[in-house]
């Protein structure tokens, strides 16, 4: 058989299901095995949105998602799909044309060095050098995408390559000498933990992305209920804990709850799990929770003291970790009583500092009622994408998680443009569930032709754009520390967001009427297929509270 | 969306202090990968992207030819270098590293030296390749070319030793090292 109709065995024996592409000239040969390979394919209508929606496959489903494109261009449009699955340790495998081998670095048509450009933002990439290295080389990419610290993986495939006639047999080992991701936690250092939190009287349980990408979040329940503990999640990990539980304290970080943060700044030891400490959560590093001692529980070694020393770090899979960190917790003999105090602290900050925002008398919508009126109309029961900015700070605060993989966003690389495309491929992957995307008038303009692949595959999600005419964050930060330079942040009134959506053959839905707005969106959401409905906020509305950049955590303002 | 900054400039000390600048011993590194395209630019790239500069580097193959050896000389505290040996641990095709130890490690560079050496020069030239044990290679009327072996201190010793003379060109390996055995000395 030819290369490309072994790559096909290779995918189905990974269990793929569904992959994300558009075809050219390099991947011609590849687009013929798919002719009637027998796995499904959605044609996207650009190589970025099939990359987002391979990541939002990935990220609901849990599964590797897999996105294919043509060399050059084909490969390029890739580039930020792939970093943002790269940043957010998402399982994706990218499959690239490349030219003929013999016009290899000849600058030959549509000719990229992939592999070149793609090498600071993968886990690790092949290039095809001998077609009998195709089927083995798949499945290590498979293998590393989805094992360890998930992540990206590029399979650049040369054009004759693919066509090569080859005896296939299915691979069994996997020839990775370098790569032995540690999964299984040392016992000592697990008791040592499970000492600490015992003897912690302001403890923090502080959890991120790797314990969704882990599928540990019922263990992570496990631990925080296994005391009193308090808990928080990154934007990454929101739904590892249930958002309705009264030991959440809410997100940390930039735009996280005060309580959450100032208990972080206050707490005498810190169990990180699955979170990597970045910038957005400390805030100014050298004042970052200056009593606390810390547990890092992570897979990846090297996220262990990258950013703030570890004084117990625990290597390894967070669902291997945590069930024993429970069970050397509950040998221990535990002061309940000791927490108290500290939840005495804890409550005094949600009775004074709540979330909220002034709601206008009249019919205007602020944005913070936007997402409590999806909240409410949805039930809080869909998978919710969003993109980046604004909207998606205020939909990780006033849209309450309570389970993992519900909560599908850009958060390492901030990628305008994720939303819509990552909506479609998590609906793909589930589809009996609710999918929706809440969009910014600005990002969802960044891969709004996915939608004419939504509405030819029948794939029904339904897209909120809370559109103030702004690009809103940028304003904001403009406002508050450029003195209110608006340099280019005024969007103006187009494209008309309902128009747009009948061209693409979707539903197109305007709400501007507070007192409606529930209502109009539960029938958007009754509506079949695709569905934009372009909600008119307050223009100029800004998300608090927030740390300033660069500032520590008690700077809080708003 | 970055640091807020403000309207204020940053001023050149500002940034300076803010970048942090390292110092601290030298590290060599010896690391074993695959011998595979593109390892080279993975490792190094992995340096450039971190802030690291290498100052050396040498790459050869071992006595598995599907494995080569990689020596790497870096400046730098020891927090970051502990960093980039994570962060190296995490390329695919990275087998093994070690942070060898100044004390337990040999570590050789090789140099070649073309020096003007006519006439009455040439005796002193010759004199101090002795003295270095270096080895003249070539000769012409007007020059010859040395070549020297030792640690990175004897080749900086004579370099200095024969610049006056006229150092016409000169090549360095860089540092490869090797650990030295254990309880056999």
């Amino acid at each position: 058989m030819r290369a490309v109709d072994a790559l096909i065995e290779c995918l189905k024996a990974e269990g793929v299901e569904v992959v994300f592409g558009l075809p050219g000239g390099a991947n011609l040969p590849t687009y013929d095995a798919f002719y009637d390979g027998g796995i499904k394919h959605v044609l996207v209508r650009h190589e970025q949105g099939g990359g987002h929606a391979a990541e939002g496959y990935a990220k609901a489903t849990g599964k590797v998602g897999v996105a294919l494109g043509t060399s050059g261009p084909g490969a390029t449009n890739l580039v930020t799909a792939i970093t943002d699955a790269m940043m957010d340790s998402v399982p994706t495998v990218f499959l690239t044309g490349q030219v003929r081998t013999e016009l290899l670095g000849t600058d030959g048509f549509q000719e990229a060095d992939t592999i070149g450009i793609t090498m600071p933002i993968v886990k690790h990439s092949f290039m095809i050098q001998h077609p009998l290295e195709l089927p083995r080389t798949l499945h290590e990419a498979f293998h590393i995408a989805r094992s360890g610290r998930p992540g990206p993986v590029v399979v650049d495939i040369p054009q004759d390559l693919s066509r090569a006639d080859i005896q296939y047999e299915p691979v069994g080992d996997l020839h990775l000498p370098g790569y032995q991701p540690t999964t299984e936690g040392n016992q000592k250092q697990i008791r040592l933990a499970a000492k600490a939190l015992a003897n912690a009287r302001r403890p923090v349980i502080y959890a991120g992305g790797g314990v969704v990408n882990a599928n540990a979040a019922p263990e992570l329940t496990e631990l925080v209920t296994a005391d009193r503990f308090p808990c928080t999640c990154t934007l990454m990990g929101l739904g590892a804990f249930p958002a309705g539980r009264d030991q959440w304290l809410g997100m940390l970080g930039m735009h996280g709850t005060r309580a959450a943060n100032y208990a972080m700044d206050e707490a005498d030891l810190i169990c990180a799990v699955g979170a990597r400490f970045d910038d957005r959560i400390t805030g100014k590093l050298s004042e970052f929770a200056p009593r606390a001692k810390f547990i890092h529980i992570d897979v990846d070694p090297a996220e262990i003291s990258k950013n703030v020393p570890a004084h117990i770090p625990i290597v390894g899979d967070a669902k291997n970790i945590l069930p024993r960190l429970v069970a050397e917790y509950r040998a221990l003999e535990t002061d309940a009583a000791r927490l108290e105090e500290w939840w005495g602290r804890i409550e005094q900050w949600r009775r004074r500092y709540p979330l909220r925002y002034d709601d206008t008398p009249d019919a205007e919508i602020k944005p913070q009622r936007m997402v409590q009126a999806l909240y409410e109309a949805t039930g809080g029961d869909c998978i919710l994408t969003s993109d980046v900015g604004q909207h998606q700070m205020w939909a990780a605060q006033y849209f309450d998680f309570d389970r993992p993989r519900r909560w599908i966003n850009s958060g390492g690389l901030g990628t305008m443009g994720f939303g819509l495309p990552a909506a479609m491929g998590a609906q793909v992957g589930c589809p009996d569930e609710l999918v929706c995307c809440l969009a910014g008038d600005g990002s969802v303009q960044m891969n709004i032709q996915e939608l004419a692949t939504c509405t030819e595959y029948g794939i029904p999600i339904k897209v909120f754009v809370m559109n103030n005419g702004y690009l809103g964050m940028v304003r904001q930060w403009q406002e508050l520390f450029w003195d209110k330079r608006y340099s280019h942040v005024d969007m103006g009134r187009w494209p008309d967001f309902v128009k747009i959506a009948e061209a693409y053959g979707a539903t197109g839905i305007r709400l501007d009427d507070k007192h409606t707005l529930v209502d109009g969106m539960k029938e958007a959401l009754a509506t079949e297929g695709p569905v934009i409905i372009d909600v008119r906020v307050t223009r100029e509305e800004n998300c608090y509270p927030m740390i300033p950049a660069g500032q520590p955590a008690r700077n809080m303002v708003g | 969306m970055g640091e807020p900054g403000t309207k204020e400039p940053l001023s050149l000390e500002e940034l300076e202090a803010a970048g942090g600048i390292r110092t601290g011993r030298k590290h060599v590194l010896s690391i074993l990968a695959e011998n595979k395209p593109g390892v080279l630019s993975r490792i190094a790239g992995l340096f450039a992207r971190r802030g690291f500069n290498i100052d050396t580097l040498t790459v050869g193959p071992t006595d598995d030819p599907a494995i080569s050896r990689f020596t790497l000389t870096v400046d730098g505290a020891l927090h970051p270098i502990d960093q980039v040996t994570k962060q190296l641990h995490k390329l695919v095709n990275v087998l093994k590293i070690r942070d060898l130890e100044p004390d337990e490690t040999l570590a050789r560079d090789l140099a070649l030296f073309k020096v003007a050496a006519d006439g009455a020069a040439r005796g002193e030239v010759m004199q101090i390749v002795d003295i270095f044990r270096a080895k003249i290679v070539d000769v012409t009327k007007r020059s010859v070319v040395v070549e020297v072996t030792g640690t990175k201190e004897k080749i900086d010793a004579f370099e200095q030793m024969i610049r006056p003379f006229g150092l016409i060109e000169m090549a360095r390996t860089g540092e490869i090292a090797i650990a030295r055995g254990r309880g056999e000395t």
